[in-house]
């Protein structure tokens, strides 16, 4: 039952759906009985005031949160309790607000352990170099070079990414989820602190990447103009809960929604 | 050149075969350090360990042999001849690997997200254990090692210096000992072909990549497991070719595991976190506390290699807490 979109994209079947998910962190709760899904091939946000758990939810899915209550559903099947090792070899993969990168590493080597996932042969062969894991480096080597003309980064494939300026951080660290191959791609606030000439080249980056390798996209921002241009469908949350569901135009004229950012005069 | 010089330079070569030494036991540190952050004080005992149970395959002996014949009254000592050397070492490197495996399974595991102080006395308590144990299995008597590494002074080498004296200076040559020639060569092949490893390899990319940020290591896929028990082996093996090189130079003894003691000089001067660091900071603790011996020594009474290694690490955190390569850590007020 695939949809399409206005601009010709397909949208699939849910793809990821979490299932009345409480989060509590001693007596704090994080999150309370949230849901939603996600469809293959779409771009979802999941927006929010700060500290309305945007953040956590997105820990949740990846596996570094464990929700007291509520499951998680990942491509038709419920997952255990996972670490998050084991979400990224399901084909979840993940940025950080505030970037994990390997910092002393090259571009190139923050890319090529991206692929980690996708690497398969064992630890004698590497030792000995030669037959099976020199061919699969230099296969993996092949797509990691794509996604570096893909997001024009030659100039710094042996720069260690320490010393790249922020901006270009994360798009090494866009760079290293994308070579994963992953299903599910998670951005947790892909576009902060960057200048509004970034921002502009994260959007289109994102826009790209779902448009020409088909990947379901789910991404958090807090700046609700960005996400109304880019998604297809949008989760509100505010103080753990969810305030709404639906297509950015649905969002933007929901009540509640208009309250929680704006504020409604007394 | 005068006999002067080359007795100076006789010294700067035995300090750089001795620096050699000290570099390969501080690689064991750095290796557990810069993948858990965990200072391995057991390091020592390893090296020890892992001599132990190496001697013990080459000559046959029946581990637990005193327990056993304590229990069931018997008088178990070999089950044989003993093994060929090389087999001895590649089962040495099998029991290595299973020792990295149970200290993940057992102690490692349990103490994830804890203080670096608390890790650090845990590996206290393993290295005292692994003591214990070692003697238990092996028995606590001095063993002698020979793994049919050459030993004694080079001739070649002593005739060949003898030349370069000036004439009729009567310059008997330099005393170098080919044991540790070929401990150094062996230990630089091991740096060599850890650092083609690490650089080249998929696993070694995991091993830097966990190094590097535990968090980010997690997201791409990499179990930090997987990558502790592959890291302790390493260490493991790196503890066995240290305990084998200083086995074989001394006997395999209790002393052997205080040589984790020089290491520390070694690591701090070069930095907890860089290998390249270990490996110049031992050179540069084997050449300083030589020279220092033979052009001051004598002034203090000597025995100044005890000590010397050790104040010039105290001058080095004064002025280079970071070590030479270590990661400068700059934060913001």
């Amino acid at each position: 039952m695939a949809e399409l979109t206005q601009d010709g994209r397909k949208i699939g079947d849910i793809l990821l759906e979490v299932k009345n998910i409480t989060l509590a962190f001693g007596g704090v709760k994080a999150l309370t009985n949230i849901s939603f899904d996600i469809k293959e091939g779409e771009i979802r946000a999941i927006i929010g005031p700060n500290g309305a758990g945007k953040s956590s939810m997105l820990n949740v899915i990846s596996g570094f949160y464990h929700p007291q209550q509520g499951e998680v559903w990942f491509r038709g099947q419920k997952r255990g309790p996972m670490r998050p090792y084991e979400v990224a070899r399901q084909g979840i993969a993940r940025t950080f607000q505030n970037i994990a990168l390997f910092k002393g590493m090259s571009t190139l080597d923050n890319l090529m352990t991206g692929r980690i996932t996708q690497m398969h042969t064992n630890i004698l062969w590497q030792a000995l170099w030669k037959g099976p894991a020199e061919r699969e480096e230099i296969a993996h080597r092949e797509k990691v070079e794509r996604i570096i003309d893909f997001l024009g980064i030659q100039a710094i494939r042996k720069t260690p990414v320490g010393r790249l300026p922020y901006g270009l951080q994360k798009r090494v660290e866009l760079g290293r989820a994308l070579a994963a191959e992953a299903k599910l791609l998670l951005l947790d606030e892909p576009m902060a602190g960057m200048n509004l000439e970034e921002k502009e080249d994260m959007c289109r980056f994102i826009l790209d990447v779902n448009e020409e390798f088909g990947t379901t996209i789910a991404l958090i921002e807090h700046d609700m103009g960005v996400v109304m241009d880019l998604s297809d469908r949008v989760v509100v949350l505010d103080y753990g809960k969810k305030l709404a569901d639906g297509t950015p135009n649905e969002v933007r004229n929901d009540p509640a929604v208009i309250e929680a950012y704006l504020g409604v005069g007394h | 050149m005068s006999p002067e010089l080359l007795n100076v330079l006789e010294v700067i070569i035995n300090g750089l075969l001795a620096g050699v030494m000290y570099s390969l036991v501080a690689l064991g540190f750095v290796l557990i350090y810069k993948a858990s952050g965990i200072f391995n004080y057991a390091q020592g005992v390893m090296a020890l360990f892992a001599a132990l149970t190496l001697v013990g395959f080459q000559t046959g002996q029946i581990p637990f042999a005193h327990v056993i014949n304590t229990i069931f009254g018997t008088h178990l000592e070999t089950w044989g001849p003993g093994l060929p050397t090389f087999f001895a070492i590649l089962l040495t490197m099998g029991v290595m690997v299973l020792f990295a495996y149970l200290v993940e399974r057992i102690v490692l595991r349990h103490m994830v997200n804890q203080a670096p102080i608390i890790l650090f006395m845990t590996t206290i308590g393993l290295a005292y254990f692994m003591e214990g144990f070692g003697d238990l299995m092996w028995g606590a008597d001095i063993k002698t090692m020979d793994v049919g590494l050459p030993s004694g002074a080079s001739t070649w080498f002593e005739t060949m210096t003898a030349g370069w004296a000036t004439e009729g200076s009567n310059y008997p040559g330099m005393y170098v000992d080919m044991l540790d020639v070929a401990a150094a060569g062996i230990a630089i092949l091991l740096v060599v072909v850890l650092t083609l490893f690490s650089q080249y390899t998929k696993t070694g990319r995991a091993l830097r990549a966990v190094a590097d940020d535990h968090q980010a290591a997690l997201t791409v896929g990499i179990s930090l497991r997987t990558i502790w028990v592959i890291v302790w082996s390493i260490a493991g093996f790196v503890a066995l070719v240290a305990g084998i090189m200083w086995g074989a130079k001394s006997g395999v003894q209790f002393s052997l595991s205080l040589i984790a003691l020089k290491a520390l000089p070694v690591l701090i001067l070069g930095g907890f976190t860089s290998i390249p660091g270990a490996i110049v900071g031992g050179l540069i603790i084997g050449v300083g506390e030589k020279l220092f011996e033979y052009s001051i020594g004598g002034m203090l009474g000597g025995a100044t290699e005890n000590w010397f290694a050790y104040v010039l690490a105290l001058f080095f955190l004064m002025f280079r807490p970071q070590g030479l390569f270590g990661e400068r850590i700059i934060e913001r007020v």
